[in-house]
């Protein structure tokens, strides 16, 4: 168990959303498409170039750049 | 009066398959005043009611993220539709039900239209109906959109609430100790001050406020200054309060319980689940293929190579029946109408000019078709998510690609259309700098103008040439993308954070619908611009006439040509019809005939007010190797780029030249002085780059939203496209290439 950044994930790799650290634009996003702390997300992979990060979210699959990713920290086993 | 029924949810939820379901072909889209967020509204009857149906823009919420969300609330509050139809996908039931809880929270009159609940099923998801409808005090109806299953029992309950017309209590949602205390303090003051109450409930503003909303913000500072600023002053105790505390903001909260709420009707019962979350899906198979590392790329480009194949090789036979029709018509007309300027006008101004744009609608009808295709499927968001990383890198989205390549990025293709993809982008910035860059692509009427040159001047490298112009447009196109994002169009890129919808089988209706109303709009917009366009540059390219003493000058050249000969040739000549074969005297004549046609052709052409600026224009041109000629080609390449080819030929005295049958066209050029393999150089950076023909300004104009950047596209690109020309131009020279 340990926190990490999201950017860290490995693929295949579930955790536990804990902290959000943005808000603006960015943070209304992110909370508007369910990420919020508490949430379940697993790592489904990564497009060609390893950016963006495709996520399994509550059912569904979301896409996030690594440099969006860098600002929530999930809680991994 | 006749009621209206809004339909909202969230993208990808089947929201628009509904809508068309319901409306079938009895739909009308035009714009949201000001935006370029498409309304699509529509006609549904049932039981001798008609019902006017309003398809809001897809949405995940209700804050002031997007303009889809501001366009979305706005016609919500200020047309207050009689029900909204709430379409959620059942198998996505969590995220589409913080939507749901929104519109409960603003007290609209609601009914859920549960979607998807085969796709449910099938996912182990298993959802009490009857309790979701207790819970929410809304009917909740079972639908299968792509279907039309269960579209008259939604419709029904619509209007049962339609009817009923009590007020709706808004939902209220506990959102902890010091967001309910502040809530609870500010609604005192919003009801006793009437605060904006005439359009929103009174703790929907205070939440509103809460969350620091720039719309609403603003809207509360115009109506009352002083109510407004004590409600910032309690927003900012409270959010001082929470920074100190938990390190977090009162949106953050809102958002956070929001979800909380949906999680406690989980645990309720509503939702159960036979499966754990993050099984894969069928979709994730696929995606496991589609989106590798090393077979990704690959099948993209197969993709989009298919598409493009798809698109030109199944346009070319309708649009040669067109081009035949259109020519059809223009002699048909020149026979009704004696030679002069009328005829000239209809032929050359009209028929041609319409004939440009609509030869073009089969290639754009077939497109759209293409295009659709992938984007209902579900694939173009997965070419988004691949090519995000490089196309960041230039201040452009992922999706950005499918403008590039439809505008001509594999060499081919067409601007118009090209600019039109770029409705797949949702955000606004790289939007613009997308749809700026992609007509920098070669587009397939600009490949007669590079065939040209290159069989005159490189003919022995033709196909490395064709490479380095498509490397160089798209060179170009990245680093003018990059210029624009870091000068007039700087700014946060926005979030990609996006869905990956499912992999989805696309309807035939909802196919057929969406490219027929982007034809549509095509034919109606460009039509009617393009048209008077066409028929100033014909008046440009006319007038002035040839004075007199010239006109006679050439009219007695021709007398003593047939004077030359005897009678019966010269009739011979006359009564020539193309089909007879002509003596050797007689051909001679008539080769000189036409060669004093085609020498006035140029003298009248040059004469013209086009054929005036492109003298004019010679000064500055000489610096990229332009000649008058060449000028007045470029210009009426404004009309349409297919018309640089056949203007050269005029101004060469060819008389006509068919793009296609360019041979001599070359010939010519490459004996010419003046031309050198440099000076071709310089017209193929120039031609990629310069202007885009009026059509794609005019789409600009109309996917941008303002007549500035269409301006700006004009000027912007010529300006580029000389300075480029005349510096490969005037290098060449010093090294003496």
């Amino acid at each position: 168990m340990g926190k990490i950044s999201m950017r860290r994930m490995k693929e295949n790799q579930s955790g536990v959303i804990t902290e959000i650290n943005i808000g603006g634009a960015l943070g209304r996003r992110i909370r508007d498409m369910g990420l919020v702390p508490g949430t379940e997300v697993t790592v489904l992979g990564r497009a060609p170039l390893y950016d963006p990060v495709a996520l399994r979210v509550r059912g569904f699959t979301l896409t996030l750049r690594n440099s969006e990713a860098d600002y929530l920290e999930v809680e991994v086993e | 009066m006749e009621t209206t029924v809004a339909l909202a949810g969230n993208p990808n939820s089947g929201k628009t398959c509904l809508f068309n379901e319901l409306t079938g072909a009895r739909q009308h889209v035009g714009n949201y005043p000001g935006v370029t967020v498409e309304k699509k509204e529509g006609k549904y009857s049932r039981n001798g009611h008609t019902i006017h149906i309003v398809d809001l823009p897809g949405t995940y919420s209700l804050t002031a993220y997007s303009v889809e969300e501001v366009v979305a609330r706005d016609f919500l509050v200020n047309e207050r539709p009689a029900v909204v139809i709430d379409v959620v996908d059942a198998s996505n039931l969590e995220r589409n039900l913080y939507l749901t809880v929104q519109f409960l929270e603003m007290g609209v009159p609601l009914a859920v239209a549960l979607n998807m609940g085969d796709v449910a099923k099938k996912r182990g998801i298993e959802i009490d109906r009857e309790k979701l409808s207790i819970l929410f005090g809304v009917p909740v109806i079972p639908t299968i959109a792509r279907s039309g299953k269960g579209k008259e029992e939604i419709m029904d309950a619509a209007v049962r609430i339609a009817r009923e017309e009590k007020p709706r209590t808004p939902l209220i949602v506990s959102y902890g100790d010091d967001i309910d205390g502040a809530l609870l303090e500010m609604e005192e003051s919003i009801i006793t001050n009437g605060f904006l109450t005439e359009t929103y409930p009174a703790r929907w503003i205070a939440l509103k406020y809460l969350e620091m909303d720039e719309q609403i913000l603003s809207k509360g500072q115009k109506q009352n200054p002083d109510v407004s600023a004590k409600l910032e002053d309690l927003t900012r105790r409270v959010s001082d309060h929470l920074q100190k505390t938990l390190n977090t903001y009162p949106e953050a909260i809102i958002a956070d319980h929001r979800f909380g709420y949906i999680n406690a009707l989980v645990r309720q019962g509503v939702i159960k689940f036979r499966d754990h979350h993050d099984r894969l899906y069928a979709s994730d198979k696929i995606d496991k293929v589609v989106t590798n590392r090393f077979l990704g790329p690959i099948i993209m480009v197969g993709v989009l190579m298919g598409l493009y194949h798809f698109t030109f090789t199944y346009s070319a036979v309708p649009v040669g029946w067109l081009e035949s029709f259109f020519g059809w018509l223009g002699d048909a007309v020149s026979t009704h109408i004696p030679a002069g300027l009328l005829q000239s006008l209809v032929v050359s101004g009209i028929i041609d000019g319409a004939g440009g744009v609509l030869g073009f609608v089969p290639l754009i009808m077939l497109m759209f078709l293409g295009i659709a295709l992938l984007e209902d499927s579900g694939y173009l968001a997965r070419v988004a998510f691949m090519l995000d990383r490089v196309f960041r890198v230039f201040g452009l989205h992922g999706s950005s690609v499918m403008a590039y390549i439809v505008s001509g990025g594999i060499a081919g293709g067409c601007a118009v259309p090209g600019v039109m993809a770029t409705r797949t982008l949702k955000s606004r910035r790289e939007r613009l700098a997308t749809l700026l860059t992609a007509p920098f692509m070669n587009c397939g009427a600009k490949l007669p103008v590079f065939a040209l040159l290159i069989a005159a001047f490189f003919a022995e490298n033709e196909a490395v040439m064709m490479l380095m112009i498509t490397l160089i447009s798209w060179l170009g196109a990245l680093l003018v993308a990059k210029l624009l994002r870091s000068t007039v169009i700087k700014g946060e890129s926005m979030p990609f954070v996006m869905e990956l919808p499912p992999y989805r089988l696309p309807t035939f209706k909802g196919l057929a619908i969406h490219t027929w109303e982007r034809t549509w709009q095509y034919i109606k917009k460009a039509g009617t611009v393009i048209l008077g366009i066409s028929i100033v540059l014909w008046a440009m390219m006319t007038f002035p006439g040839l004075p007199d003493s010239q006109l006679l000058e050439f009219e007695n050249q021709r007398a003593a040509a047939k004077a030359a000969v005897s009678m019966e040739i010269s009739r011979e000549v006359e009564s020539y019809e193309g089909k007879a074969v002509l003596s050797r005297e007689a051909s001679n004549l008539r080769n000189q005939l036409l060669g004093i046609d085609s020498r006035e052709a140029e003298a009248a052409l040059r004469n013209s007010t086009a054929g005036r600026i492109g003298t004019a224009l010679e000064r500055v041109s000489k610096w990229a190797g332009f000649d008058w000629r060449t000028n007045i080609a470029l210009v009426g390449g404004l009309a349409a780029k297919e018309v640089v080819v056949s203007t050269l030929g005029t101004a060469y005295s060819l008389g006509t030249v068919d793009p296609e049958e360019s041979r001599a066209l070359s010939e010519i050029l490459s004996k010419t002085p003046g031309w050198s393999p440099l000076a071709a150089l310089s017209l193929i950076i120039f031609t990629i780059f310069y202007a885009p023909c009026f059509v794609t300004v005019v789409m600009i104009v109309r996917e941008s939203g303002s007549w500035k950047w269409g301006m700006f596209s004009i000027a912007f690109n010529t300006l580029a496209a000389f300075i480029l020309a005349a510096a490969v131009y005037q290098v060449g020279l010093v090294i003496g290439l």
